[in-house]
């Protein structure tokens, strides 16, 4: 894992600024979704050998929830950005 | 089999140890078997080993894409206890003490088990309590379990700072039936005694695809070409996700990076296992003499066999805090492994939705003091398609059920457990 994480705000911070929440691919369903989608949302997980995104919370700097895309085997990062670039109405 | 024993040493030093047969041979795979087990750790050997043994099974194939030994078996801190709260775990890791407590003689082979000791220590009244409660649960199951207090704990372990300002030490949780084993030696044991029984102990073939005729398993592509089987068992922790998405399977699992740690060698000095309560620590002392100590994950997945220093900080930082003379000690080495953190904190040990596939998934980092149970539970899976006793909890439905076995309550986060 990279020693240094470069935040779209913060600029280049320490990896122990954050805090790692869970992949980034699920997508949450909706509330009255099936029992079946919930299970899967919240039990299972694709746990890819390779490039894997990520949510991180930069909980010692700007407290933003970020994406962070990198590799589980080489530990390489491609790339940060924060979330509400993956929303609808796009990048802020 | 070459029998080993105090007579064999001597008669082979008399004839320049010459004598010495290899403790498993290395076959070329047959075209079909009965059970092919895939994963020549720890867990898939033993399962071999009591499928020949105690299930009468003779055409069984291991198949290890590295060679035996070479993943978390080795790669532990060789702490062996049961010292577990909840109905579904405890039966099944005394199940685990009890077979690791008759294991040398059982195949035969020097593992080093040390009875030791395992000493969990508490810093407040509530982790007291806490204990307590996990003490009298062990009792209730008829498993050892001491709550000591602190000058109790003193006498067993002087040099450890009692009065620190953070974490003072009150007392411990002691299973003294709990210790260590020489890791890599169970694996050689167990790859010893299944091919003593027939068993094909196959290195350096990977296995890269799962064929199938409808819900049943024929066989499976490796490296070495294809194998035909009956049955397909899958007990290749770490990479689990990875093995089961041949199959079409998703896991409730993700992989993680724990590392471990050991000293240069030292006297003796610490003659059982603490752990301290600070989040996570746990030392012991090898016969080589070096310390071997670990912490937490590092808390992100991982498939690399390395971690983080800032956990290796972390580690340290907890060690010098429980016992301030490790300022003082070198580290020789550290390592990590590739854990298969599950939803729960628990493990998989079950059938799936094909007919004929069985899946042994899920260890966390509990998975070494695990290994004679998991082997003998998930061999009598696989022989008489439906669980031991002990291990009837670790279904893989258990999510979806509402049957978590949530040791640590910290609900479907992988990396707190």
């Amino acid at each position: 894992m990279a020693s240094l994480i470069t935040c779209p705000h913060c600029g280049r911070r320490p990896t122990q600024e954050f805090t790692i929440r869970s992949d980034a691919s699920l997508k949450r369903p909706a509330p009255d979704a099936s029992q079946a989608d919930w299970h899967d949302y919240v039990f299972l997980r694709p746990n890819p050998r390779g490039r894997h995104s990520e949510h991180w919370h930069h909980s010692a700097g700007c407290r933003r929830w970020l994406v962070v895309e990198r590799d589980t085997v080489t530990h390489e990062v491609y790339g940060v950005r924060d979330v509400v670039s993956d929303l609808a109405g796009g990048a802020r | 089999m070459m029998r080993y024993s105090a007579f064999s040493v001597f008669l082979q030093g008399l004839t320049g140890n010459k004598g010495w047969a290899s403790a498993w041979g290395s076959p070329t795979p047959k075209s079909h078997y009965d059970v092919i087990i895939v994963g020549g750790g720890g867990h898939g050997l033993s399962t071999a080993y009591y499928l020949a043994k105690t299930f009468g099974f003779r055409n069984v194939a291991v198949l290890e894409k590295g060679y035996v030994g070479s993943g978390n078996v080795g790669r532990n801190t060789t702490i062996i206890r049961s010292n577990y709260l909840l109905p579904g775990n405890n039966p099944f890791y005394e199940l685990s003490l009890k077979l690791w407590e008759g294991l040398e003689q059982d195949f035969n082979f020097n593992a080093m088990v040390s009875q030791r000791g395992v000493l969990n220590l508490y810093h407040s009244d509530g982790q007291r309590d806490d204990y307590a409660r996990r003490g009298n649960a062990m009792r209730l199951h008829g498993v050892d379990a001491e709550l000591l207090d602190r000058e109790q704990v003193r006498k067993m372990v002087p040099f450890m700072d009692f009065d620190n300002a953070r974490f003072p030490i009150q007392g411990g949780l002691l299973q003294r039936r709990g210790g260590t084993v020489r890791h890599d030696a169970v694996a050689w044991g167990y790859a010893r005694g299944a091919a003593s029984r027939g068993v094909d102990v196959i290195q350096h073939c990977e296995v890269t695809g799962i064929k199938r005729d409808g819900y049943r398993v024929i066989g499976v592509e490796t490296s070495r070409g294809f194998i035909g089987c009956d049955k397909l068992a899958l007990a290749t922790a770490g990479n689990s996700s990875v093995v089961a998405d041949l199959a079409g399977i998703r896991l409730p699992i993700e992989s993680h990076v724990l590392q471990a740690f050991v000293s240069e060698g030292l006297k003796p000095f610490i003659d059982t296992v603490v752990t301290f309560g600070v989040g996570h620590f746990y030392i012991s002392q090898s016969d080589k003499g070096g310390l071997v100590f670990g912490g937490d994950i590092d808390g992100y997945n991982s498939y690399a066999q390395r971690g983080n220093l800032a956990m290796v900080e972390h580690v340290a930082e907890a060690g010098v805090s429980m016992i301030p003379a490790l300022a003082r000690v070198r580290t020789l080495r550290s390592w990590g492994g590739i854990m298969d953190m599950s939803m729960d904190g628990s493990p998989i040990i079950d059938r799936t939705h094909l007919d004929n596939l069985y899946l042994n998934a899920g260890w966390c980092y509990g998975g070494f003091k695990a290994t004679p149970a998991s082997g003998y539970c998930f061999a009598h899976l696989i022989a008489r398609n439906e669980p031991q006793e002990t291990a009837r909890a670790f279904r893989l439905d258990r999510f979806e059920r509402g049957y978590a076995i949530d040791e640590r309550g910290a609900g479907p986060m992988p990396n707190l457990h």
